[in-house]
C-alpha cells in the first residue's frame, strides 16, 4: 500500500493541529513516561483523524498529517507509515461523513449480517466495499468482530454501535441519518445491553 | 560457558549465546533468512527452527538463549519437517522464475528450497502480485519476490542511520517499502542489496548485465575514499561488473558505501587508452615513444630545482615511489601530496594517522569531531561511530556547519573557537570529556586544508593531550583523511624536502615540468601557461585536460598497488582486469620512461619495487596489520593555536557521489547527483 | 444455579449506576486499604490458592502469573497491563464490565497491581470500543478525585497510576506482547519469547498483561476470601465466569456463572435454548473463534470449563459460545473465520503470513465444493504447518477451527465436493 498508487484523491499538501486538537496533546503526552512519547502514536492519529471529521467532515488522515506526528513524536516517518496502515480505524483516504462499518465475522453472520450489508447498500446505492455514497455521506467498510457478539448483527455508525439489526432496521437507521437526526445507540429491539431478550434472568435481587 | 550437546556433540559455548551460534559453534550449519550477525534479531522467517529436548514446540534458533545442559537437535524428522512447511509457505507466493530472476545462482532461497523444497507445489490459488517501488538509482526493486525477512529496514534504521524502509500494511499485504516513494538517502543503500536473501532487492545499474557463474573474482582494497573497504571486483572479460564488500571486521566489517560499489560503471567511461602530445595547442594522438620524447626534450637542460611532481588521491605507493625515485634521479625534491593543501604533519607518523583504528571507535568513550562529515567523507567509519552511538550513552560533539550524521551530536560551533574554549574548560562539552577514559577525536581535512591549518593541528593535539587522549595504550588523536593516496604519500615521503617547493608554490608556476600522477583534486586550470604539465593517469579528467603529454596509467582495478588507508594500514589492491588500450601500469611507465632518460630505476619487477618500498617505511612490509595503538610521546606537533583564524570550518566534500576522477565519469554516480544534489547537478549543466 | 450472591459483576447488563457511587453501593472500593495491608505476598497467594485462571483465553494460573514479577525493583519501574482489547469473535464480556462496571476493574488495578509491584497501570482498550473507553475515562477521573488512585491510593500509603490508552484495530493487539509493542507506539507485532514481559515488558520493564475480567475479579476474590472463589466451579476450574451466547439460539446474552456448567444448560437456561430446540442444533463453537467447533453430540455433555473442552480437542479460550443450529452452513462458518484471520495476521512471520491466506483460499472454495477431495487433506496438514511454528498464537489459532471443522464435519465437505463435480459434469453434458 502506498500513498502514490491512489491517485483519485488529493493529498493536502500542509496539516497542523488546530486549537482544539492542541489543547488535548499535552494530557495524551502526559501518560507516558519521559523519552516514550511514540506512544502517543495512535492518539494522536486518532486526534487528527476527528480533527479532519471536525472541520471537513471526513475522518481520515492524509500523509501531511503523518508527518506531523511524525514531528511532534520525533519519529522517523515511516514509522508512522506503518502504524497508520497497520492499524484498520485510521482512513487513509477521505471517506463519508458516516462510516458505516459492518461487522460480517460469524457470530454476526450468524444473526444475518448479510441482511444488513444488503440494506446498506440498498439504502446508499454503494456496491462495493470502500467505497463511498454518489452524495457522499456514506462509506460501507467490512470490518471484523466488532465485540458485541451478542447482540449480533452489529452496524458501527462513526463511533456507535447499533445492535441487534435487521435489514429494515438498517434501512430506517440510514433514513435516519441522512436526514441529520442522530438516533440513539444500542439494541434495535430494545434490549438492555447484554441481557436477554425479554429481560435479564439473573441478578434479580434487586442489587444488581 | 555453558555445557550443551548439538546433534549429539558435547560442547561449551559462551553465555548469552543463541542456539544458532552455538549450533554453528558445533559445525552445524542452520539455514536462514531473516537472521543476520550484524543486525537485530528478528526470529521472523522461521526457518532456523531447531528442537530443544524439553520444549514441545520447535524454536527460533536465531532468538533462542542457551541454557546449561541443553539438548539441541538441528535434523530431527520434527526440524526438518518444520523448515519444509516454511519453506513451502515462503514458496507459495514467490515466483518461482528463477530463469528471469537477476539473484539467480546466489540466492538463498533458491539454496535452501534445494534442501528443504517440495519436488511441485501444492498451492493452487492465484499468487500475490506487490506493486512496484522505486528506491532510486542503485536499489532496483522486484518486490513480488520479497519475503519480508526486514533485513533492509533493520539495515536501514540501525547501521545506516537512516530509517526510511518499513513495512506498511499487515498480513499478507505487508509491503516493504518507503511508502511515498523517495528515493534512499542512506550512502549505505547498496548494502541492502547484499543483506536480501532474494531477488526483490538488486543493483539497478548492474541489472540483468551477467549471472554470477560467469564472474572472475579478484579481492582487492576499495580507493575511492580513505576508509581501505575490503573489496571483491567481480570482472567478466575486460570489464569490472561489479564490486561487492568482502568482510574485514577491523576496516569496513561487511559493509560497502555506495560510491565504492556503484561508481565502477566510471572505469569505462572518459578513459585515457593512449599517449596524447600536445602540439600547436591541441593534444594529438602519440606513441608511447613519442610521449617520452616530448617529455624528455621537454626536460633537457632544465634543473631538478625546475621539475615538480603532484601525487593524486589514488595512486598506489608503488607508482609513487618509482615517481619520487624519478624525481630523486632527475635532482628534483619538488613532490607533494596534498593537492588539498592540507596543513598536514609528517614529522611524526600519529600527527596524521587515525590512531584510534576503526575497529578501536568501539571502545571509545567520548567522541569529538572537529572540521568533518564523516558521513560523506567516510560513510563506512561514520557507521562505526553511529554503532559505537548506539552501543551506549557514548556522547558524541561536533565543530562545523550542522548535519545530519545519522547520530545525535552536539554541535558545539562552527569555527575554532570552540576548541579554544573548549581547551580553556569554558565549553561545557569539555566536562564530558573530562570524565571520558578513552575519548577520542577527529580532525577533517575541513579543519586542515586552510591556512591556519598548521595552528588547528596544534590546538587540537593539545586537546588530546588536555583531555587524556593520549596515553600508552589508548590514542585519542585521529585525522580523517579522503583521499585514498595520502597516507602512503606521507609514510613514503611524498612531501618537499626542506627548501623545496610544496603544492602551493608548483601549481603558482614554480617549476617549468610538472608531473601530476593522477592529480584532478585541485585547479588544475591555475597552473601558468608557462609550467609544461604530464598527466599519467587513467581519466580525461582535469588534470589530462590541462596536460602537456598524457601518459595513460591504469585504475585500481587494473593493477596491483598498495595504498595505506587512514589508520595507517597498507593493504593490496590487484589488478582484476588489464588496462584498457595502451595503458600500462603506472610503476611500469615510470620505469620506462626512466630507461629513455638513461637514467633506470633500480627495479624491474614487481617483487623488487615492493622490496625498495618497505625498506623505505616498514608499514609496506606489514601488510593488513596495524602497529600497537598507543601514545609513548606526546609532545606535540608544533604549531600555535592562537594563530587560529575566526573562519567556520568548511567540510570537503559538497558531493558525495562524485569526488574523484573516476565518480565524474560514471553514470550512475551522475544520475545519483541529480537524484540527491538537483542543485549541484543544475549548476554543473 | 450460580446465585445471585455469588455473582461479581452485579452490574453486568448496566440496570444500575456504573459511577462511583453505584459502584460502591454494590460493595466496591470498600475499604480497599485493609486488603492492600495484608501486603503483596499475602495477596500472591491468595490469588493462587482460588484458583483464578486467566480469562483472557490461555487460562494460565493468575497467582502464580504475578508471583513471576521481580520481588525487589532494581530501579526500574514496573507495570500492571490490563488487556482490554477484546476482539475474539463471539466474544463481548469485557464490554460490559468496562461500560457497567469500570470501578471493578480499576479496583482490581490497584489491588493486582500492588501485589504485583507494579507502579503504574496501563488499560489497553480496543479503539472501537469507544464509547466504552468514555466510561472507563469517566470513572478514573472519579477514583484520581475521590483519591482511590493516585498518590496514597485509596489511603494505602501506595502511589499508583492507571492511565487508560485506546488501540485502533487490530486483533493482534490482544495477543500481550502485540500490545505492548503498540503500547509502545509501534505496528502490534508479537514479540519473540523468551524474555517474557515479567523480565522485559512494556518499556523494557517488567510487566505483566492481565485480561480484563480477571482483574475485575479479583476485588470480591480478596474480599469474600479465595475459599469462596474456590468452592465455585470444579477442580482446577474454579469460580464463577462471564459467558458470552451467540449465534442460533433465542435469547442470545451475555451471563456470569460458574464453571464447568454443562454446554446444554448454560444455553437452555440462559439463552432461551437453541433455535428450534436442541435437536436442531449442529455444532458449537465454546470458547471464541480460535477453538475447534464441537459437534452436538459432544455438545450433549460437554461441561464448560478449561479441562473439559481440553479433553475433548477444544478449548474454554474466552467461553463464547457461538452456536450453530441445522440451517448453518457450517463450511462457510469456519471459512468466514478463516477469512478473519488472514485479515487479523500481522504479517511478521511466515507460516502465518503466509499460511493463513491460503487457508483462507482452500476454505472458500470448500464452501462452494470447487475442490479435490485429497485437498482435504493437504488442508490439514497445511494447518499443521502453520500450528507451533509461528512467533504468537495466531497461527495456532487460524489453524484449529479448520482442524476442527476437518475433524467432525469431514463427510460434509466430501458431499460438497462431489455435489460440485456432479454439477459441474452435467452442466458440461447440457
Amino acid at each position: 500500500m502506498s500513498a502514490e498508487q491512489e491517485p483519485d484523491f488529493v493529498q493536502p499538501e500542509h496539516f497542523a493541529f488546530d486549537a482544539e486538537s492542541e489543547q488535548a496533546i499535552p494530557g495524551i503526552l502526559a501518560k507516558y513516561p519521559p523519552g516514550r512519547q511514540a506512544s502517543a502514536v495512535l492518539p494522536l492519529l486518532d486526534l487528527a483523524q476527528r480533527q479532519m471529521q471536525r472541520t471537513t467532515g471526513s475522518a481520515w488522515i492524509p500523509t501531511a498529517a503523518m508527518n506531523v506526528v511524525a514531528e511532534r513524536l520525533a519519529m522517523p516517518p515511516v514509522r508512522v507509515y506503518e502504524v497508520a496502515t497497520f492499524y484498520l480505524m485510521f482512513n487513509l483516504r477521505p471517506i463519508g461523513k458516516f462510516h458505516l462499518q459492518l461487522c460480517t465475522t460469524t457470530p454476526c453472520w450468524l444473526r444475518g449480517s448479510d441482511e444488513v450489508v444488503a440494506a446498506c447498500r440498498k439504502a446508499t446505492g454503494i456496491a462495493g466495499w470502500h467505497e463511498t455514497s454518489a452524495d457522499g455521506l456514506f462509506t460501507m467498510t467490512e470490518v471484523e468482530c466488532l465485540g458485541g457478539c451478542v447482540n449480533a448483527p452489529i452496524l458501527q455508525v462513526n463511533d456507535d454501535f447499533y445492535e441487534d439489526m435487521d435489514g429494515p432496521a438498517t434501512e430506517r437507521l440510514i433514513e435516519a441519518l441522512r436526514r441529520g437526526e442522530t438516533p440513539p445507540p444500542g439494541s434495535a429491539i430494545g434490549r438492555q445491553g447484554s441481557a436477554p431478550l425479554g429481560g435479564p434472568l439473573t441478578l434479580l435481587d434487586g442489587k444488581g | 560457558m555453558v555445557k550443551l550437546t548439538v546433534d549429539g556433540i558435547a560442547l561449551e559455548v559462551p553465555n548469552g549465546c543463541s542456539v544458532l551460534q552455538a549450533a554453528e559453534l558445533a559445525g552445524k550449519e542452520i539455514p536462514r533468512f531473516c537472521y543476520h550477525e550484524r543486525l537485530s534479531v528478528a526470529g521472523n522467517c522461521r526457518m532456523c527452527l531447531v528442537e530443544v529436548e524439553k520444549v514441545p514446540k520447535p524454536v527460533a534458533s536465531c532468538a533462542w538463549p542457551v541454557a546449561e545442559g541443553m539438548v539441541i537437535k538441528t535434523d530431527s524428522p520434527m526440524v526438518r519437517n518444520a523448515r519444509r512447511g516454511v519453506m513451502e509457505f515462503l514458496l507459495i507466493n514467490h515466483p518461482l522464475d528463477c530463469p528471469i530472476c537477476d539473484q539467480g545462482g546466489e540466492c538463498d532461497l533458491q539454496d535452501q528450497s534445494m534442501g528443504y523444497g517440495w519436488g511441485d507445489s501444492r498451492y493452487r490459488e492465484p499468487k500475490r502480485a506487490v506493486m512496484e517501488k522505486d528506491f532510486g538509482p542503485l536499489v532496483k526493486t522486484v518486490m513480488t519476490r520479497c519475503i519480508h525477512c526486514t533485513r533492509c529496514i533493520r539495515f536501514l534504521a540501525e547501521v545506516g542511520g537512516a530509517p526510511e524502509l518499513g513495512a506498511t500494511a499487515r498480513g499478507e499485504d505487508m509491503e516493504i517499502g518507503t511508502y511515498v516513494q523517495q528515493a534512499l538517502t542512506s550512502e549505505l543503500s547498496g548494502n541492502i542489496i547484499d543483506l536480501c536473501p532474494v531477488g526483490a532487492l538488486t543493483s539497478k545499474p548492474y541489472a540483468f548485465v551477467a549471472r554470477s557463474w560467469e564472474l572472475t573474482r579478484t579481492d582487492s582494497v576499495d580507493v575511492l575514499d580513505a576508509v581501505g573497504a575490503n573489496i571483491r571486483v567481480d570482472a567478466r572479460g575486460p570489464e569490472v561488473l561489479r564490486v561487492l564488500p568482502r568482510i574485514n571486521d577491523d576496516v569496513n566489517e561487511e559493509w560497502l558505501a555506495d560510491k565504492s560499489r556503484f561508481a565502477i560503471d566510471g572505469l569505462k567511461h572518459k578513459r585515457l587508452d593512449r599517449p596524447w602530445v600536445r602540439r600547436d595547442g591541441k593534444l594529438v594522438p602519440a606513441s608511447w615513444d613519442e610521449a617520452f620524447a616530448a617529455i624528455a626534450a621537454r626536460m633537457k637542460d632544465l634543473p631538478g630545482e625546475k621539475i615538480g611532481a603532484l601525487a593524486g588521491d589514488l595512486a598506489c605507493a608503488e607508482s609513487m615511489l618509482a615517481l619520487k625515485d624519478l624525481m630523486s634521479a632527475l635532482g628534483s625534491h619538488n613532490l607533494d601530496c596534498r593537492q588539498n593543501g592540507a596543513r598536514l604533519n609528517a614529522a611524526r607518523r600519529d600527527f596524521y594517522l587515525f590512531n584510534t583504528t576503526i575497529a578501536g571507535i568501539d571502545r571509545a568513550d567520548a567522541i569529538l569531531l572537529i572540521g568533518t562529515n564523516p558521513r560523506r567523507e567516510a560513510p563506512i567509519l561514520n557507521a562505526r561511530i553511529r554503532k559505537r552511538w548506539l552501543s551506549g550513552h557514548v556522547p558524541v560533539a561536533a565543530i562545523g556547519p550542522a548535519v545530519d550524521l545519522t547520530y545525535a551530536a552536539e554541535w558545539l560551533g562552527v569555527g575554532p573557537a570552540v576548541l579554544t574554549s573548549l581547551l580553556s574548560g569554558e565549553q561545557s562539552f569539555a566536562e564530558k570529556l573530562e570524565v571520558a577514559k578513552q575519548p577520542m577525536l577527529i580532525l577533517g581535512q575541513g579543519a586542515l586544508a586552510r591556512p591556519d591549518g598548521e595552528a588547528v593541528l596544534a590546538a587540537a593535539w593539545q586537546l588530546a593531550q588536555r583531555f587524556g587522549m593520549l596515553h600508552a595504550d589508548w590514542h585519542g588523536f585521529n585525522v580523517l583523511h579522503t583521499a585514498a593516496a595520502r597516507v602512503g604519500a606521507l609514510d613514503l615521503g611524498f612531501l618537499p624536502a626542506p627548501g623545496a617547493k610544496g603544492f602551493w608554490a608548483m601549481r603558482a608556476g614554480a617549476v617549468d615540468l610538472l608531473w601530476l600522477l593522477g592529480a584532478d583534486e585541485f585547479e588544475v586550470a591555475r597552473i601558468p601557461p608557462t609550467t609544461f604539465v604530464v598527466y599519467q593517469g587513467h581519466h580525461g579528467d582535469r588534470g589530462a585536460q590541462r596536460a602537456d603529454v598524457i601518459l595513460p596509467g591504469s585504475a585500481y582495478t587494473e593493477k596491483n598497488g598498495t595504498y595505506v588507508n587512514t589508520e595507517g594500514r597498507a593493504q593490496r589492491g590487484r589488478l582484476a582486469v588489464y588496462p584498457p588500450g595502451e595503458a600500462r601500469e603506472d610503476w611500469k611507465i615510470l620505469r620506462a620512461f626512466s630507461a629513455v632518460l638513461g637514467r633506470p630505476l633500480p627495479y624491474d619487477d614487481l617483487k623488487t619495487l615492493r622490496e625498495k618500498l618497505a625498506t623505505t617505511h616498514p608499514v609496506f612490509a606489514r601488510v593488513g596489520a596495524l602497529p600497537a595503538a598507543g601514545c609513548t610521546d606526546q609532545s606535540g606537533p608544533g604549531g600555535d593555536p592562537a594563530a587560529m583564524l575566526p573562519n567556520p570550518f568548511t567540510f570537503p566534500i559538497a558531493n558525495y557521489y562524485q569526488t574523484d576522477s573516476i565518480s565524474r565519469a560514471s553514470p550512475t554516480m551522475v544520475r545519483c547527483t541529480e537524484t540527491y544534489y538537483p542543485g549541484l547537478a543544475m549548476a554543473a549543466e | 444455579m450460580l446465585a445471585d450472591k455469588d455473582r461479581i459483576f452485579t452490574n453486568l447488563y448496566g440496570l444500575n449506576d456504573w459511577r462511583l457511587a453505584g459502584a460502591r453501593a454494590r460493595g466496591d472500593w470498600d475499604n480497599t486499604a485493609a486488603i492492600l495491608a495484608r501486603g503483596r505476598d499475602h495477596l500472591i497467594e491468595e490469588a493462587k490458592a482460588s484458583g483464578l485462571r486467566g480469562r483472557g483465553g490461555a487460562g494460565f494460573p493468575t497467582g502464580v502469573k504475578w508471583s513471576f514479577m521481580p520481588k525487589k525493583s532494581d530501579g526500574r519501574p514496573a507495570y500492571l497491563v490490563v488487556n482490554a482489547d477484546e476482539s475474539e469473535p463471539g466474544t463481548c464480556k469485557d464490554r460490559d464490565i468496562i461500560r457497567h462496571d469500570p470501578h471493578k476493574l480499576l479496583e482490581g488495578c490497584l489491588i493486582a497491581g500492588f501485589a504485583m509491584g507494579a507502579t503504574a497501570a496501563y488499560i489497553y482498550i480496543r479503539g472501537e470500543f469507544y464509547n466504552e473507553a468514555r466510561h472507563l475515562e469517566a470513572a478514573r477521573g472519579e477514583c484520581y478525585e475521590a483519591g482511590l488512585i493516585g498518590r496514597n491510593a485509596a489511603g494505602s500509603g501506595y502511589d499508583f497510576d492507571v492511565f487508560i490508552h485506546r488501540g485502533a484495530g487490530a486483533y493482534i493487539c490482544g495477543e500481550e506482547t502485540g500490545l505492548l509493542e503498540s503500547l509502545e507506539g509501534k505496528k502490534g507485532l508479537p514479540r519473540l519469547k523468551p524474555p517474557f514481559p515479567a523480565a522485559v515488558g512494556l518499556y523494557g520493564c517488567p510487566s505483566t498483561v492481565n485480561n480484563v475480567e480477571t482483574i475485575a475479579m479479583v476485588p470480591d476474590i480478596m474480599r469474600r476470601g479465595a475459599a469462596w472463589f474456590s468452592a465455585l466451579g470444579r477442580p482446577r476450574n474454579s469460580g464463577t465466569k462471564v459467558f458470552c451466547i451467540s449465534g442460533h439460539v433465542e435469547k442470545p446474552c451475555n451471563v456470569e456463572e460458574e464453571m464447568g456448567i454443562p454446554l446444554r444448560e448454560l444455553i437452555e437456561k440462559y439463552a432461551g435454548g437453541v433455535r428450534g430446540g436442541w435437536d436442531n442444533l449442529l455444532a458449537v463453537i465454546p470458547g471464541g473463534a480460535s477453538v475447534p467447533v464441537l459437534p452436538k453430540s459432544i455438545c450433549d455433555t460437554v461441561l464448560m470449563d478449561f479441562d473439559s473442552l481440553a479433553a475433548v480437542k477444544s478449548g474454554l479460550g474466552t467461553a463464547a459460545v457461538i452456536v450453530m443450529d441445522r440451517s448453518t452452513d457450517v463450511i462457510k462458518a469456519i471459512a468466514r473465520l478463516s477469512r478473519f484471520y488472514k485479515h487479523e495476521s500481522c504479517g511478521q512471520c511466515t507460516p502465518c503470513r503466509e499460511g493463513t491466506g491460503w487457508l483462507m483460499r482452500v476454505m472458500d472454495r470448500l464452501v462452494e465444493g470447487r475442490a479435490e477431495i485429497e485437498e482435504i487433506d493437504i488442508l490439514d496438514k497445511v494447518t499443521r504447518q502453520i500450528e507451533g511454528h509461528t512467533i504468537c498464537a495466531l497461527g495456532d489459532a487460524a489453524a484449529w477451527p479448520v482442524q476442527g471443522l476437518i475433524r467432525h464435519f469431514r463427510p460434509l465437505i466430501e458431499e460438497r465436493i462431489s455435489a460440485f463435480r456432479q454439477r459441474s459434469v452435467s452442466l458440461a453434458a447440457e
